[in-house]
């Protein structure tokens, strides 16, 4: 695999860091600090901090350090040391530069993935303790400026992409037209009330893979599934917010999306195969409402998948005959334990599956994830050249025979097609509805 | 001055040594647990006791999770280190004797040439995370002086029991020595790094109880 030298992925120029830098003192830092240490502070953080022994087990969970050829700033430990342990030994006292590289640190060198948890003896959330840093950096107003774009929108149109309402309706209709073409009577139905399936979706799917939206249309009618899709905010259900630390802002995206759900009275909520998304809706946003498990049943796509085939609601044409293997997105396997599940979609639906080692809940991350793929192209280089491992784990499977990834998780897709590209891997990407589509009997009318 | 350093030793000192050892660990706990009622109150909301032990089983069992499968050497020198550490001077016969001879209680103890083996075991053994310390790169860069004091604080105890013991000159310095260092251990205990004896389940089990209950996910 191509070797590059860490230097360089460290000490990138961001507008959104540097200029935030410039309008902060030291004064101003440790003011911030200390109000957040003593509202948010609380026993988690402070049993974390001083429960930590030092001994370096969790270096090998990250990918960031195995990648790095184990250079020890990127140990998940090694980040905490860069950043929190400092910071709460200082009470705070610390200068700008020491900000900015904190703030790279936990934006661009950590995805949040939770596997250095699976390796730490004591179960300490290192991902907790780097969106603390977030946090200190949201509130300091230094955030690097592709992911507080994605943020800004968030808190203007209720949505990731500056999708206008107009714009989103108009969307779903051009799809809703293009798929009559296939299948004369299929319908997007929406704004339709007591139906039982909501199907929310993240704000690129309309700006950028409309197809999606299209494909998901057609599963949906050859399943004979009741659905629909609202015509207000709340559509989206991707939450940049929560990895920005602006957690106000994340509590008023969930609240949005789980009120159209609700306003239509329908059953459940069903997620398009996004990662974060899914971590949002079912495990953050809606605790910062005030609700320990989510107010309506929620399933992410891989879940629903799973029970259309076992209810025998879809039928299989012609099996994907390409061998495939799997990649276990972290905020779905690590976060929600779909993994059986995502297999079991694939044994209906393709012949031949070849697994990635590790797998599973200790699969690594795409590098992708944790906002640090909105972080924008300033990090791509880093994110890539980040997860070395990645490509030798795809590459193992490539030997195997493997041609196709299927990587059911927005992110991780764009995670790995720069990883493919960057080590030449020659491996095509499908989300598992990709292949759904491909597969099934769509219930088109004979010619 | 050497007999009322060792009556002090021997008599007031043991009693405020556990009375910060125990008194400090409850106050550590309690206090801990003010501030996650305080500003933590999610944490009693998801904690479950069953996945609490389910977590904390595979992780207090050697090779129980894929970490320690993968350190094979670690995860041995690691659990053997403890339970020498704990088992030595709980079962010294020294040590039940003069239980014994104060509140006439007694329990099992090991016969002398066993403790010898067990204690130089602990010494190998923070002979062996001290040099890890200095040697894995990672490890290294994480250290700080406080580790080594406490790697020695653990030691000394050890080093200094297992020379009065032999006696090795100047052993009725050592014993001092010894009583002493064990002390200041055990009231380091919660003011420490060496608190994850206290906290430990519960940092564990509460990632086991946000795997097992929210993430429907193992965690080992």
């Amino acid at each position: 695999m191509t070797k590059h030298s860490v230097t360089d992925v460290i000490g990138i120029p961001d507008e959104g860091i540097d200029k935030g830098a410039e309008k902060l003192t030291p004064e101003k830092i440790t003011r911030v600090i200390r109000k957040l240490l003593d509202e948010e502070g609380g026993a988690r953080l402070k049993v974390y901090m001083e429960t930590c022994v030092h001994c370096g087990l969790c270096s090998e969970a990250c990918h960031f350090y195995l990648s790095n050829d184990n250079d020890p700033k990127f140990a998940p430990a090694g980040k905490v040391k860069q950043t929190l342990e400092h910071i709460i030994k200082k009470k705070g006292k610390v200068s700008v530069a020491f900000m900015k590289r904190a703030c790279e640190v936990a934006f661009t060198e950590c995805n949040l993935c939770r596997r250095c948890s699976m390796y730490c003896p004591f179960g300490i959330d290192i991902a907790y303790l780097m969106l603390f840093v977030r946090r200190i950096c949201h509130r300091l107003g230094m955030v690097p400026q592709y992911i507080q774009d994605t943020a800004h929108s968030h808190s203007a149109t209720m949505n990731q992409m500056w999708v206008k309402e107009d714009e989103w309706i108009d969307t779903l209709q051009w799809q809703e037209d293009e798929a009559r073409d296939e299948i004369p009577d299929l319908r997007i139905p929406l704004e339709k009330p007591g139906a039982d399936v909501f199907y929310s979706v993240i704000g690129p799917e309309p700006k950028f893979r409309a197809q999606l939206i299209y494909q998901a249309a057609v599963i949906m009618h050859a399943a004979g599934v009741d659905w629909t899709m609202p015509a207000t905010p709340g559509w989206d259900n991707s939450d940049m917010c929560m990895y920005t630390g602006d957690q106000e802002m994340v509590a008023r995206l969930k609240k949005v999306h789980f009120e159209a759900a609700m306003r239509l009275k329908t059953k459940r909520i069903v997620m398009g195969e996004c990662g974060h998304a899914f971590r949002s809706v079912y495990d953050v946003g809606n605790r910062l409402l005030g609700w320990k498990m989510p107010p309506l049943r929620l399933m992410h796509a891989l879940e629903f998948y799973y029970e259309l085939f076992r209810d025998k609601k879809l039928t299989v044409k012609q099996k994907y005959e390409v061998p495939v293997t799997l990649h276990d997105p972290c905020n779905v396997v690590r976060g929600g334990g779909l993994h059986e599940m995502a297999r079991h979609v694939i044994g209906e639906t393709c012949t031949e599956f070849i697994e990635l080692h590790p797998n599973r809940e200790h699969n690594y991350c795409c590098s992708a994830g944790g906002g640090v793929i909105n972080c924008g192209p300033p990090y791509a280089k880093k994110r890539v050249i980040g997860n070395r491992v990645k490509a030798e784990q795809l590459a193992a499977a490539k030997a195997k025979g493997a041609k196709t990834i299927i990587a059911p998780c927005h992110n991780c897709h764009g995670g790995l097609e720069d990883i493919v590209k960057y080590y030449e891997l020659d491996m095509e990407i499908k989300f598992l509805g990709d292949i759904i589509y491909e597969c099934i009997d769509k219930g088109q009318p004979e010619d | 001055m050497t007999h009322e350093i060792y009556a002090f030793l021997r008599g007031p000192m043991v009693w405020i040594s556990l009375t910060v050892f125990l008194g400090g660990s409850v106050y550590r706990l309690a206090s801990m647990w003010r501030l996650a009622k305080k500003k933590d109150a999610v944490i009693f909301h998801y904690i479950s006791v069953f996945y609490s032990l389910r977590s904390l089983l595979h992780w207090v069992s050697p090779f129980g999770s894929l970490n320690m499968r993968k350190n094979p050497a670690m995860t041995v020198i690691a659990f053997i280190f403890h339970v020498c550490l704990i088992a030595t001077p709980v079962f010294l016969s020294a040590h039940v004797i003069l239980v014994k001879e104060s509140w006439d209680i007694s329990w099992w103890w090991m016969p002398d040439h066993m403790a010898d083996l067990l204690t130089v075991i602990v010494i190998g053994c923070c002979l062996f995370f001290a040099g890890r310390r200095i040697k894995r790169p990672d490890v290294r860069y994480l250290t700080s002086v406080s580790d080594y004091l406490i790697l020695a604080a653990i030691a000394a105890p050890f080093i200094t029991g297992l020379w009065a013991y032999h006696q090795w000159p100047a052993f009725s310095a050592m014993m001092l020595l010894h009583m002493a260092s064990a002390e200041i251990l055990l009231m380091m205990i919660p003011f420490t790094r060496l608190n994850h004896m206290l906290f430990f389940p519960f940092t564990r089990g509460y990632m086991g109880s946000e795997f097992g209950a929210v993430k429907n996910a193992k965690d080992w």
